[in-house]
Order: C-alpha cells, then structure tokens, then sequence
C-alpha cells in the first residue's frame, strides 16, 4: 500500500471517527465558557445515541432515509432535557458542578438502559436498518489527491460537525451573545453589574451542550455502532472533555483536536492493516488522547488555562 | 433548628425523595412500585445467601467511598478512584497468582501490592496538581480511561492472550468454608473485616495524628496553612496518595475476594464513581462513609433480584443513586426549606 492510499483509507476515517467527538466538546466549550464545569457530557450523549436508536428502530419503515436524520432532532430534544436536570442543579440550586455531573453520567446511563429493556426485554436493541450513508461531493471529488482524500465517500455528519464548530467559533467570538457567554464565564459579577443576565446565559449554555451532545451521542450511535446498549458509549464523552481541553476551550482548537482524536481511534480500529502501526500495540493509540490531555494540562504543550469562574456557582451579591 | 440536626436530615430527606421519585418512575413505566421495592428488600435480606452477597458488595464501596472522602477533606476532587481501583485490582491477582507463599504472608503482600498500586496511579495527579496547579479532577478522568486500557492490556501480557488472569492460589483468598457455610455458599469474604478496619484507620488519621490536622488544614484553607508553616504541596501529594491506597484495597476485594481473578473491562466498573455518591451522603466523615457504603452497597445486590421478582429493570436502583446525589449535591435548597420551616414553627409557638 503506498503512502497515498494510506491517507486516501486513513483520513476518511478518522473525519467519520471525530464527527461525534466534535460536536460533544463544542458543546463542552459553551458551558465551560459560560462558567459550568459539564463532566456530564457523557450521560448526555448516552440519552443523545439511546433515544436516537429507539427512534430509528421504530420509524424505520415508514420514514426510510430520513430517519437517521430525524433520529438527530430526537436526540437533541433529549439531550436538552437531560441537560436541564445539570442546568437546575448547578446553576439554580448551587449544587457541586462536578458532582452533579457525575451524576447526570449515572442517570443518564441508568435511564437509557432501563426504557431500552423496558422497550425489547433485552439490554442490547438490533441493529439499525437506516443509517448515516456515505457521498460524494461533485466537482470537489474530482480535484486530484485532495479531492479523494477530503470529498469521496463522505458523511453528511462530518460536515454537520465541522460547520457547527465554524458556526460555533462565529458565536462564541464574533457576536454579542458570544461576548456576553465569555464574560459570565470569566467574571460572572462584572457581567451581572453591566446587565448581563448570569443565570439566564449560563442555562442556554448548558442547553446547547445538551443539544451537540445529544446529536454527537446519535450520530456515534446511528454511523459507527449502529445499535444501542449499556457499554455503545464508553469514554466518548470523557475523550470530548479531554478534546476541548487539549483545544484549549476554543471552538476551533476542539475541533482540531477532536480530529485528531478521531485519528487516533481510527488508527487503533484499521491500524492492523496498515505496515509500521501494525507493529505498535492498540493500547498505545488507545490510550493517547487522554495522556496527551494530561501533557497538555500540565503546561508540556503550551499552558491550557480554564475560563476563569469555571466551576464556581454564581451567588447574587457575594464576593 | 440545630446546624447538626440539620446536616443528618438533609441526606436522610434526600434519600427520601430519592426513593419517592424512584416509586413514581416505576409507576409511570408501568410496574408496581410496590412489587419493585418488596423484591428490593428481598434482594438485600432474602436469606443468609442474599445477605452474604449484601456484605461482598458493600465491602468495596467502603474503600471507593474512603478514598474518594480522604482526598475531599483535603480539598481534593479524587474522580480517578475508579482507574486507582482497577489498578489495586490487577495488582493484587497478580501477586494472588504468580507467587506461593504462606498465607499469613500472601494476603498481606497482596494487599500491600494493590494499595501501592492504587497510590502510585494517584501520585501522578497529585503531584501534577501539587507542581504544577494542574486541577485534578480532568487528570484523574483522563487517568481512568488511561486505567482501562492499560489494565485490559496488562491482563493479555499476563494471561498469555487470554480473557482473564489465571484464578489466585488459595493462600491469597480471603474466602473462607466458615463464611460459605453460614451463608449458604455466598461469596462473602474476610475483606468486610479489613474494611471496617480502614473505616477506623482513617478516622485515627484525620482526628488524631499531627499529619491528619495538616491535611484538614490544607483542606480548609491552603493560605493559611502555609502561613503557619505547613508544607502545602506535601500534604496535596500525600493526601492523594493515602486515597488511592485506599482505592487499590478496595480493587484487591474484588480479586481476592470477590472473582479471584481479573477479567478484561469493557467499561468502568462503577465501584469509583459510586464511591462519590457514599462519599457525599457519608459527609466525607469516615463513619458516615461507612453507613453511605451500607445503602448503596445494598440498594445495588438488592436491584439484582429486582428483574426475577418483579419484573423491573435493575436500572431503577442506578437511577435512585444518581438521584439521591442530586438531591444532597443541591442541599442548599433542602436546607432553605428546613429553615423555613423552623422559622415558621418557632413563629407559631
């Protein structure tokens, strides 16, 4: 295999891997920025690939190939509701940010898995009939090379992902919402002062990261697992935490990042058939992303800081 | 209404409401609440079997909870007491099945070997939070899953490409024909025995050791600390290591009691995370943690019969935890509501 067919096989993958981590941590960057710590993101995209899958089993047959699709909108209006339960306890009743998403993670799988056996009398649903298919893009595929690595057999939900990560960078730093979203994350007491509703902004954001953390659980759900039980998502959610760290709480840089997270993992799934990484043990990729989060927290790959009020509830009137 | 009065009645109210939402979510679903909770308490006090698998299953949930509440009086988030556990785990069958020693020496150096385990995987964000101000609750996240695959492939080394680790000798045990007997061939363990003893270990190092004042010192306020002379970095490195120590044990529970072996982990084991839940009812004081251990350990193997008996998913009892942590994370609002009432009543006397 020469090293152009390896990236023609690699790169498509590891776009099609990233897509679910792309959108969880986008959503982690708005609550983080807004000042909610989300370790509840992982529940989130649990309820977000269950409730997908219930969908797509039972509308199959008469939505055809828009049911994938729908089954996104599904899990989004669950994820905002699962992300509700954070929102009420960490911003409105003060609760511990990170023990309540601990807890969400705990509700979020417990809930899933109890309607799925509530549903089919078994832990694990079938497989999906409709899933996420694959395209390609006129006139862009044809462009030699780059064309067959970035535009041949493509996902709609890897350009989903990366445009909401675009859209997101536009919000979060080219208008007023965005600017207010920081501020209330940096130094929530100035922005009460200059009008700025804390509790309301920090309630959106919560909702949005329900909202990207319900279509990344779907998407992971709908393209790669294509089924749903108690073990579908394990550890996407912490690898999307660990995607907006290593990206710095910036849109972009997750979606950098998440990337290539997403390369990592698809590595370590084709990795066998490839000359040089068939050689090197899975755990080494497997564990990767998160060591390398712990490099980039401890300052080896330039100081990531957090968004200044971060974790801390915000009482009216305290100092 | 009394500070102290308050502090128990709000996790008792919590659990309270816990179980009510969990009534009603049955309802909904179209079960019998009822049903659900008899088959519940079935689980958990049935027969000598049933509560001989109560005791195994609250006997690691003691050490999570241990762990997780020691490096929270210090100020410390310990997440990771889940990745520490697996690592005492791993460490412990592997000292229960590569070596042959006499008992009395085999069951302590397996101990020995999973708490050192359990503490080296929290050294390193203890240290990174003490050089560095790394925060610890994303290390040791980030360190869990680290945990899992290293386990997993750990296991395949030592296995020679099997599933699982070969079973501990027998000297390694801390089953016993005398526990079987009376409980009619549970797999219930002397590890109870030593996790009551931890229970009391970390009560005789916070109350009344000079090392213990400084943690909770550090705890409460780390300026201070280091304004009368206490060495704060330390005592951060040292409280995290004590805490995963006590994570290691309760992964040597499930090997040398429990399974006696290891099996590759497709997911978390749960017993850390829990730990967070017994830690917070438990007020991170290690009695309370001890009774903490004690409901989820039995809400957990009672949830197991919970399908047979009744036909409920043993989900619900997952769902009762998270909700009962809900409940006494958002305290604040239980607590207003309290005073209100006392006000009210002291109006009307």
């Amino acid at each position: 295999m020469s090293f152009l067919e390896l990236l023609y096989f690699i790169i498509p993958s590891a776009i099609f891997y990233a897509a679910p981590l792309i959108l969880t941590a986008i959503g982690g960057v708005f609550t983080e920025r807004s000042g909610v710590v989300n370790i509840g993101l992982e529940g989130i995209m649990i309820v977000g690939a269950a409730s997908s899958i219930i969908f797509n089993l039972t509308f199959a047959g008469q939505l055809g190939d828009a049911t994938p699709w729908l089954g996104l909108l599904v899990a989004m209006v669950f994820g905002i509701l699962i992300s509700l339960i954070l929102a009420v306890a960490a911003v409105s009743l003060r609760a511990d940010q990170t023990v309540s998403g601990v807890a969400l993670n705990m509700l979020g799988l417990a809930v899933a898995v109890f309607i799925v056996k509530m549903i089919y009398d078994k832990g694990q649903t079938d497989s999906i009939t409709e899933r996420f298919s694959r395209f390609d893009i006129p006139l862009l595929s044809d462009i030699p090379i780059i064309g067959k690595m970035f535009f041949v057999d493509v996902y709609a939900t890897s350009i989903l992902a990366i445009a909401v990560a675009i859209i997101a960078w536009y919000v979060i730093y080219k208008t007023p919402f965005g600017l207010r979203l920081r501020s209330v994350g940096e130094h929530p007491m100035a922005a009460d002062t200059m009008g700025v509703n804390v509790t309301k902004m920090r309630y959106v954001a919560v909702m949005i990261s329900g909202a990207l953390g319900g279509i990344g659980g779907a998407i992971y759900a709908q393209a790669i697992s294509g089924n749903f039980g108690a073990s579908t998502i394990s550890g996407q959610g912490f690898m999307a935490i660990a995607a907006m760290i290593f990206g710095k709480w910036h849109p972009l840089g997750a979606l950098g990042a998440a990337l290539f997270f997403g390369f990592a993992q698809a590595l370590s799934v084709v990795g066998g058939s490839i000359p040089y990484v068939q050689d090197v043990p899975d755990i080494f990729l497997l564990i990767l992303p998160y060591v390398l989060t712990v490099l980039a927290l401890a300052g080896f790959i330039g100081k990531a800081h957090a968004p200044k009020a971060s974790g801390v509830p915000y009482i009216k009137g305290k100092r | 209404m009394s500070k102290r009065l308050v502090n128990i009645l709000v996790p008792l109210i919590s659990i309270l409401l816990g179980l009510i939402i969990g009534a009603i979510v049955m309802a909904v679903s179209g079960f019998n609440p009822i049903d659900g909770y008899v088959a519940l308490w079935n689980g958990i006090f049935m027969d000598t079997y049933t509560m001989g698998e109560t005791v195994r299953q609250i006997t690691p949930y003691i050490f999570s909870g241990l762990a997780v509440a020691f490096a929270f009086r210090t100020g410390l988030f310990n997440i990771g007491v889940e990745g520490q556990l697996i690592m005492g785990w791993l460490a412990a069958a592997w000292v229960g099945q590569a070596f042959e020693l006499p008992a009395v020496i085999h069951v302590p150096v397996a101990l020995i070997a999973a708490a050192a385990a359990g503490a080296l995987w929290a050294f390193i964000p203890g240290l990174l939070k003490a050089k560095l101000q790394v925060h610890e609750v994303i290390v040791t996240i980030m360190m869990n899953y680290t945990a899992l695959h290293v386990v997993n492939a750990l296991i395949g080394v030592i296995s020679g490409g099997e599933e699982r680790t070969e079973k501990i000798h027998e000297s390694a045990s801390l089953r016993s024909d005398f526990l079987e007997t009376i409980t009619d061939y549970s797999r219930m363990h002397w590890g109870f025995l030593i996790a009551l003893l931890a229970v009391v270990i970390m009560w005789f190092i916070l109350q009344k050791t000079t090392l213990g004042y400084e943690l909770k010192a550090v705890g409460f306020n780390k300026n201070a600390s280091e304004y009368a002379g206490m060495n704060v970095n330390k005592n951060i490195i040292l409280a995290m290591v004590i805490s995963g120590a006590f994570a290691g044990l309760g992964g040597a529970m499930e090997a040398l009691g429990t399974f006696e072996n290891m099996s590759k982990l497709h997911a978390s084991t749960g017993i850390g995370f829990d730990g967070i839940a017994v830690a917070l009812l438990g007020a991170n004081q290690p009695f309370g943690v001890l009774l903490g251990a004690i409901l989820f350990g039995a809400l957990k193997n009672g949830g197991l019969n919970m399908p047979s008996e009744a036909g409920v998913p043993t989900e619900i009892v997952s769902i009762v935890i998270a909700l009962i942590i809900f409940f006494v994370a958002s305290g604040y609002i239980i607590r207003v509501a309290l005073e209100r009432f006392g006000k009210k009543r002291k109006e009307e006397k």
